[in-house]
């Protein structure tokens, strides 16, 4: 059952387009992929999905309703919820505070709460009482993504959870991510580091230039197409 | 937005496709009112020749006014610094005067520019401690020092203290000019100095009006418009954005001096509550700018005429005047935040003295686009 | 020297009041970045309400009871009307619309009670005062406001660091659109803060009421202090606001002891140099 589809999402900064029309799904439970270069538009269609930009009513549509018209608060009540590309904690709270300010929209049922959320990363309850801004890279991406999972969403946008993280550390979020896709969660992971995205993913989207340039199952694509598809040569 | 429309992709940097531009400033209708504004000057000089007094000083508020008014939209609409202390300017530039003219027997033409001076002398200072806040507190900063500087000429005896002081008969019919003034048109001391400080007014807001014009049109309109914009990224290109700011600050402080000292010495009287008036040569005049447009040249003037006509048709309201401005104010920015000339500018693509360049692209082959603005 | 410490404690007590007068402006400035021009004459206005309401009959805390629910749904409309809309990067709208706010207030005032200076009468506390040994005495009345300006900061601190809404407060101050992604409605957020900077105008307006004689036109001069007190503060901190309060106090008060023309400039003057010297504050908190 497709949970999440985009019609012809376009998607503007001020005068500059950034999206020309994106066509994209998401069934009941997948994890796709969004790759593709710096300035291709990834975080921009997580964004306009999540509403912090304007777009067209009809274009994004939750189990067949269109959401285009909802400002992001609402949007999180239905269980759509987004990870912030460089993690974007706030800093006067701590990391407890900052997990449990992601409960405020909170949907009530679903498996995430304080307690489950140690369970997944528990050097984060060790740290329960210091200042975000204290973590590093890694346990701050840990922060971001628990407090997202604490609203209980039924799909978690991720916007380059692999950002300037240390590849043991990104092997750790990876297999949180396995541990939150197994409860059914349906994930959209933009990413550029692709062998990690396309290890987890079911489905792939290559954007280029605002536009869906490859679509595919990682299985089917070839290194030569996602090149052509990633730079566009 | 590249110029000559987007090329397409992988065609490279092809040396003979490249197209050309002229940059051009002037529009039709900036001609048209260059042309039609000289003759109004003229008359407008001419006026006193056949005008009666009530008229003249009728126009020199409006001028004094307008002047201000421009001085404000620079400060505030162009370089973004939000100012509601510019009283402290008027106030200063005045005391300038009574304290030139009154205890130091000084020419009182002589006077108005040495209460610029003044102004500006107090402004670099006072630049420097306000400058380091932002914003609203910023606005408000320039209210403290523009009550210090009340408080302070207050504490004044010899210029009449709280209370104020008059200009004497001997300083007022003393001014250069006024003799020849009296002489040539035949009429009484008095309505010598009206005479003599319309010229005055006219030509101040004339002044103005080209030094804002030029000001903008200069490297440091760009560098104003850049500032605005965004202070970091103008500094990455190397805008000095203090040094910017503090010269338009000082520079709009000397000028707001002189129209300060012509205002004061027009009513031949003065006090530190009517110098350093919030109401009326700040919340006026922000009233004037806003209505007219702010940011624009065409504003003020508008802005000014049509607060003239509600000042004259509604002040005898007295509260309710004030309270139907401040409701007007805000139904303007919530509705029309770029005041009549920008709806009338936005509608009719209209641009009477154009500050921008726009690029014109000479015909290349292959091309259609429009001419960018 | 008994002189000195007698006016060392007057200002302290008058810090308290420009304290309250300051803690609703810095709320606002902290969550919203919005500065009310109209501030002062807010506080004037509430003074006017609680007045209306006792000349009307009503027992003066009876009236302050009424006022405060009253100015807080106030600065929800206000916030929600007008202010929300005006909101975003170009700070000049909300400037202004609070400017022509703030000259609204001050001539309805002016129409409705007319030029008059007024006073709130509290009875018995009015002239009662306390003993503190060694010939010196405070005004019960100031004491009570130095108490309440300290309630007030100790009540809001409560709120915003324990409470799920609180942290809703200082997400929405931090990064206000990753707040959203939290389920927070920012504009609902701003209008409740409104609407508690305005309650908190009541608290200042009954002080500033029974305290001293008030009229319409005195708004502008309140806004400035509480101003003074916010900057002398440091942005950020609640606690920063009310030593910044006593900060301007106390230069009013030394500055009036040496002489009476003084007290107004000393104020100023102790701002400016402290804006020369220390332009973050003496206590800021908060990054910007």
């Amino acid at each position: 059952m497709t949970v999440l589809e985009t019609r012809e999402l376009t998607a503007f900064y001020g005068d500059f387009q950034a999206l020309f029309g994106i066509s994209f799904a998401l069934e009941e439970g997948e994890t796709v992929a969004i790759i593709g270069a710096n300035g291709a538009g990834k975080s921009t269609f997580l964004k306009a999905i999540a509403g912090l930009l304007p777009r067209p009513a009809a274009a994004v549509r939750l189990d067949g309703r269109d959401i285009g018209a909802l400002p992001a608060f609402e949007i999180v009540k239905l269980g759509v919820a987004l990870v912030p590309e460089g993690r974007r904690l706030f800093p006067s709270l701590s990391v407890e505070e900052n997990l449990l300010v992601g409960a405020y929209g909170r949907r009530l049922d679903g498996p995430w709460s304080l307690a489950a959320i140690y369970r997944l990363f528990p050097v984060l309850e060790e740290r329960r009482q210091a200042p975000s801004t204290t973590l590093s890279g890694g346990q701050q991406q840990m922060v971001a993504i628990g407090r997202s999972l604490m609203s209980n969403p039924r799909i978690l946008l991720c916007d380059e959870l692999s950002l300037g993280l240390a590849p043991i550390v990104i092997r750790d979020i990876y297999a949180a991510l396995a541990d939150i896709k197994a409860r059914g969660t349906s994930v959209v992971l933009v990413e550029q580091d692709l062998v990690h995205a396309m290890s987890v993913a079911d489905r792939a989207y290559c954007f280029m230039e605002g536009r869906v340039s490859l679509t595919g199952r990682p299985k089917d694509l070839t290194r030569e197409a996602i090149h052509a598809a990633y730079f566009g040569l | 937005m590249r110029p000559g429309g987007t090329k397409p992709a992988g065609s490279g940097e092809g040396g003979h496709r490249r197209p050309r531009f002229a940059v051009s400033r002037a529009t039709r209708a900036s001609t048209v009112t260059a042309l039609l504004a000289v003759p109004m000057v003229l008359l407008l000089f001419a006026l006193p020749a056949f005008a009666g007094r009530a008229l003249l000083q009728e126009l020199f508020y409006v001028f004094t006014m307008l002047t201000l008014a421009q001085l404000w939209n620079l400060l505030a609409g162009c370089a973004g610094l939000m100012s509601v202390g510019q009283q402290a300017f008027v106030g200063v530039g005045a005391y300038a005067l009574f304290a030139f003219t009154v205890i130091g027997g000084l020419d009182a033409a002589a006077a108005i520019v040495l209460g610029g001076a003044v102004a500006g002398i107090v402004a670099l200072p006072a630049a420097l401690i306000v400058f380091r806040l932002r914003g609203a507190y910023f606005a408000i900063g320039t209210w403290v020092v523009a009550e210090v500087c009340r408080l302070v000429l207050a504490q004044v005896k010899q210029l009449g203290g709280g209370t104020g002081t008059s200009l004497s008969p001997e300083v007022a019919s003393s001014m250069i000019g006024l003799d020849f003034v009296r002489s040539f048109f035949q009429v009484r001391g008095s309505a010598a100095r009206d005479m003599l400080t319309y010229w005055l007014a006219l030509a101040l807001a004339l002044v103005t009006f080209f030094l804002v014009y030029k000001l903008l049109r200069s490297r440091y309109g760009l560098a104003l418009s850049a500032i605005g914009d965004s202070e970091a990224a103008a500094e990455s290109v190397g805008v000095d954005v203090f040094r910017t700011k503090l010269m338009i600050y000082v520079v709009t402080a000397i000028v707001t001096g002189m129209a300060g000292a012509l205002i004061f010495l027009q009513k031949a009287r003065i006090s530190p509550d009517a110098a350093f008036s919030l109401i009326d040569w700040t919340a006026y005049v922000i009233f004037i700018v806003v209505i007219g447009g702010i940011g624009t040249m065409e504003g003020p003037i508008i802005g000014v005429a049509i607060f003239y006509l509600l000042q004259y048709y509604l002040a005898a309201l007295g509260s309710w005047y004030l309270i139907l401005l401040g409701a007007l104010a805000i139904l303007l920015m919530l509705f029309a935040p770029s005041g009549v000339w920008g709806v009338i500018s936005h509608a009719f693509g209209l641009d009477l003295f154009p500050v921008r360049r726009r690029l014109i692209p000479l015909g290349v082959a292959g091309n259609d686009t429009k001419p960018q603005s | 020297m008994l002189g000195w410490i007698d006016t060392l404690l007057q200002g302290v007590l008058l810090g308290g009041l420009y304290s309250l007068y300051a803690t609703g402006l810095s709320v606002i400035f902290g969550i919203m970045r919005l500065v009310n021009l109209a501030h002062g004459d807010l506080i004037v206005l509430a003074a006017f309400l609680i007045l209306a309401a006792a000349a009307a009959g009503v027992p003066i805390v009876l009236a302050f009871a009424i006022v405060v629910p009253l100015m807080f749904v106030a600065g929800y409309a206000l916030q929600s009307v007008l202010l929300n809309r005006a909101l975003g990067r170009n700070i000049l709208p909300p400037l202004l619309i609070t400017f022509g706010l703030s000259i609204i207030v001050q001539n309805g005032l002016l129409e409705s009670f007319s030029a008059d200076s007024r006073r709130l009468h509290v009875g018995a506390l009015e002239s009662a005062s306390l003993p503190l040994g060694g010939g010196i005495a405070v005004g019960l009345m100031p004491l009570l406001c130095l108490v309440s300006a300290i309630a007030v900061i100790i009540l809001l601190n409560g709120v915003f660091y324990r409470t799920a809404l609180g942290r809703a407060f200082r997400a929405t101050s931090d990064d206000v659109e990753i707040a959203q992604l939290m389920g927070i409605n920012n504009k609902s957020i701003y209008a409740v803060t409104m609407g508690i900077a305005l309650a908190i105008c009541a608290v200042a307006g009954l002080f500033l009421g029974a305290r001293a004689n008030f009229d319409p036109s005195i708004g502008p001069a309140r806004l400035l202090y509480a101003f003074e007190a916010v900057i002398i503060g440091g942005l950020g901190s609640l606690w920063g606001t009310l030593a910044g309060g006593i900060v301007v106090g106390v230069a009013q008060t030394v500055g009036a002891h040496i002489n009476p023309e003084w007290q107004i400039l000393s104020g100023h003057v102790a701002f400016l140099i402290v804006l020369v010297i220390r332009p973050r504050g003496l206590f800021p908190r908060a990054v910007d």
